[in-house]
């Protein structure tokens, strides 16, 4: 079924078409991370899609996938673009690579999740933790909640994990 | 520098220099032109066509790119009374001119068409503003966007900056050092009358400008600007009829991409760009490497586009992009100026043409800097850099425009004065 939902006033919309968001958005609203499998090469994709990236075939079943990994890149956005985010800055935008799947199928490659430094509980992290995270920072995944059948997978940073001394961060604070 | 005596011109390589750019035309670069897209793109198709010594009536085939903000051929073509025997509106910003070059070349081969006019037209300020914020910045989210926009991941400078950081990262590159390509095309800007911003400005006054998104300073980015621009393709036997010195085409590549082009960043390293697979398309078509440029237009959408780009078409070597930018080399009187209009950054921002526009000029020897116009009608170039002055390339031969779009998707094309 089709979403339209509102989030931080800007309008989230997954029409009836778009079975794969669908999908994926649905195991999201459970706080559940879930990828597609391919059904004839093995390997996860991120984000869904209607074929495999690697072997082209279009069969493909939902696994459960742990959101756990570090950072391998980001952006921390001070002017914001969109109105919605104005409020908000600075925020993170983190490239997350997946300790599942990292490396595969060749050395450069990683399932590589986009998302925001958030609060364990979904909220945009406030500055003196944006200041905390760098490449390297061990995070998790949390979620947050939108709308019925839409939450956003979110990353926040891993209490349990052994973080590296020091995360790299752009040079000039 | 001349093309080696013992250049490859072998088949299948054929296509080099028989098509040639004989006209460039523009409009001024602006924030508030006050005209419709049609009325900037007829401006500039009409500029070319003259610059380049033909009427409209020479013209038969038209190709343009935009992304929803622009006009079509049709109206360009009939605003100037040209009947088209082949035109093509294509989706797309800044990897376009190169491509678009190809597409000309391959539609004139087909015997489809005799001479091309290529434009983009746009009112990146004042109406689809190119930087995302306006009515971009609030349309609905859905599809592909929920797992980028919907994190305030929307703006080319916020998308391409895990790309940026991951390349300082990876090999140490200082803010500094990308800093010195806005710094160095100012300067270059300065020389040239037509630039919207003129003023030149340090790698301090870079690194002291407001972060917009780490690592891009407000003066990292380019400008928005309105504008026209159009450039003309035919075959070389005619472009020695044309007004002006022959620019030969040598070879082109065209939206060349990296594995995932629509996520690419799911494929590393995400520190390479497009480049690194354009460049095996690149030189063997045109026969030259890079140590034959003279001089390059490496887009410069941001710094740091300028410099993944410049290092992974092998103008260094990897991770050595850093230095390739700020050691003087890219500057006016260096061994291989880089975009010596002042670019994107500071020119006029036009999804690539104007990188075009200012190599030709440069391999006609003929740029439009202060320079006196001596009695012949050319410009009595003085090779004098500093401010205001001459900026001009002494002996260019050889150029190589490197288009970007994204980190994962770019174009490029070698020209050389015939």
């Amino acid at each position: 079924m089709a979403i339209q939902a509102d989030y931080l006033g800007m309008p989230l919309d997954i029409n009836d078409l778009d079975v794969e968001n669908l999908a994926y958005f649905k195991h999201c609203a459970a706080h559940q991370f879930h990828l597609q499998r391919c059904d004839a090469c093995g390997l996860l994709r991120y984000p869904p899609t209607t074929a495999c990236p690697w072997c082209a075939s279009p069969d493909s079943s939902w696994v459960p996938v742990e959101g756990r990994g570090a950072v391998h890149s980001y952006t921390e956005v001070h002017h914001a673009i969109q109105p919605a985010f104005k409020k908000h800055t600075p925020y993170l935008v983190l490239v997350v690579d997946l300790d599942t799947q990292k490396g595969k199928p060749t050395e450069d490659e990683a399932l590589r999740v986009l998302g925001n430094l958030v609060t364990p509980d979904g909220v945009l992290a406030p500055p003196d933790m944006v200041r905390k995270v760098g490449i390297g920072t061990r995070v998790r995944m949390v979620f947050t909640d939108v709308a019925p059948g839409l939450a956003l997978p979110q990353w926040t940073i891993d209490e349990d994990a052994k973080q590296p001394a020091k995360p790299w961060r752009y040079p000039q604070e | 520098m001349p093309l080696p005596a013992d250049t490859d011109t072998t088949s299948p390589k054929y296509l080099r220099d028989k098509y040639a750019i004989v006209g460039v035309g523009e409009t001024t670069y602006t924030r508030g032109s006050g005209r419709t897209t049609r009325a900037l793109g007829t401006w500039a198709v009409r500029n070319a066509i003259a610059d380049a010594g033909l009427k409209p009536s020479d013209i038969d085939g038209m190709l343009s790119y935009q992304s929803g903000d622009s006009t079509f051929s049709t109206f360009i073509a009939g605003d100037l009374g040209i009947r088209l025997n082949f035109y093509m509106d294509v989706f797309g910003g800044g990897s376009s001119t190169e491509a678009l070059v190809g597409l000309a070349i391959g539609a004139m081969e087909a015997g489809m068409c005799k001479a091309v006019v290529i434009f983009r037209a746009m009112n990146g300020f004042s109406q689809v503003r190119i930087g995302g914020t306006g009515a971009r910045a609030v349309a609905p989210v859905s599809g592909d966007m929920l797992h980028g926009r919907a994190y305030g991941w929307q703006s080319a400078g916020q998308m391409f900056a895990p790309s940026f950081m991951r390349h300082m990262h990876d090999y140490g590159t200082r803010p500094e050092q990308v800093a010195a390509v806005k710094a160095i095309h100012s300067e270059h800007a300065s020389n040239n009358p037509k630039a919207y911003y003129k003023e030149r400005l340090t790698v301090e006054d870079v690194l002291a400008s407001r972060i917009i998104c780490k690592p891009l300073h407000l003066l990292d980015c380019c400008v928005e600007t309105d504008n026209g621009t159009a450039i003309v393709v035919t075959s070389a036997d005619r472009a020695r009829d044309c007004k002006h010195h022959p620019v030969l085409i040598r070879g082109v590549v065209g939206r060349c991409n990296k594995p995932r082009l629509d996520m690419h960043y799911q494929h590393g390293p995400i520190s390479t760009v497009a480049g690194r697979y354009a460049r095996e398309i690149l030189w063997p078509n045109a026969g030259v490497g890079p140590e034959d440029v003279d001089i390059t237009g490496s887009y410069d959408a941001f710094t740091f586009t300028t410099m993944l780009q410049l290092e992974d078409y092998g103008f260094c070597k990897k991770g050595e992009g850093g230095d390739y930018v700020s050691n003087g080399t890219i500057r006016l009187g260096g061994r291989r100026p880089n975009n010596t209009s002042g670019g994107h950054l500071c020119e006029g921002y036009t999804h690539g043409v104007n990188m075009v526009v200012e190599n030709v000029r440069q391999l006609r020897h003929d740029v439009d800097d202060s320079c006196p116009i001596g009695p012949d009608g050319k410009r009595q170039h003085t090779y004098d850099y500093r401010q205001g002055g001459c900026r001009q390339v002494k002996n260019c031969e050889v150029s190589a425009n490197l288009g970007w779009a994204n980190p994962g998707t770019g174009s490029a094309m070698v020209m050389r004065r015939g």
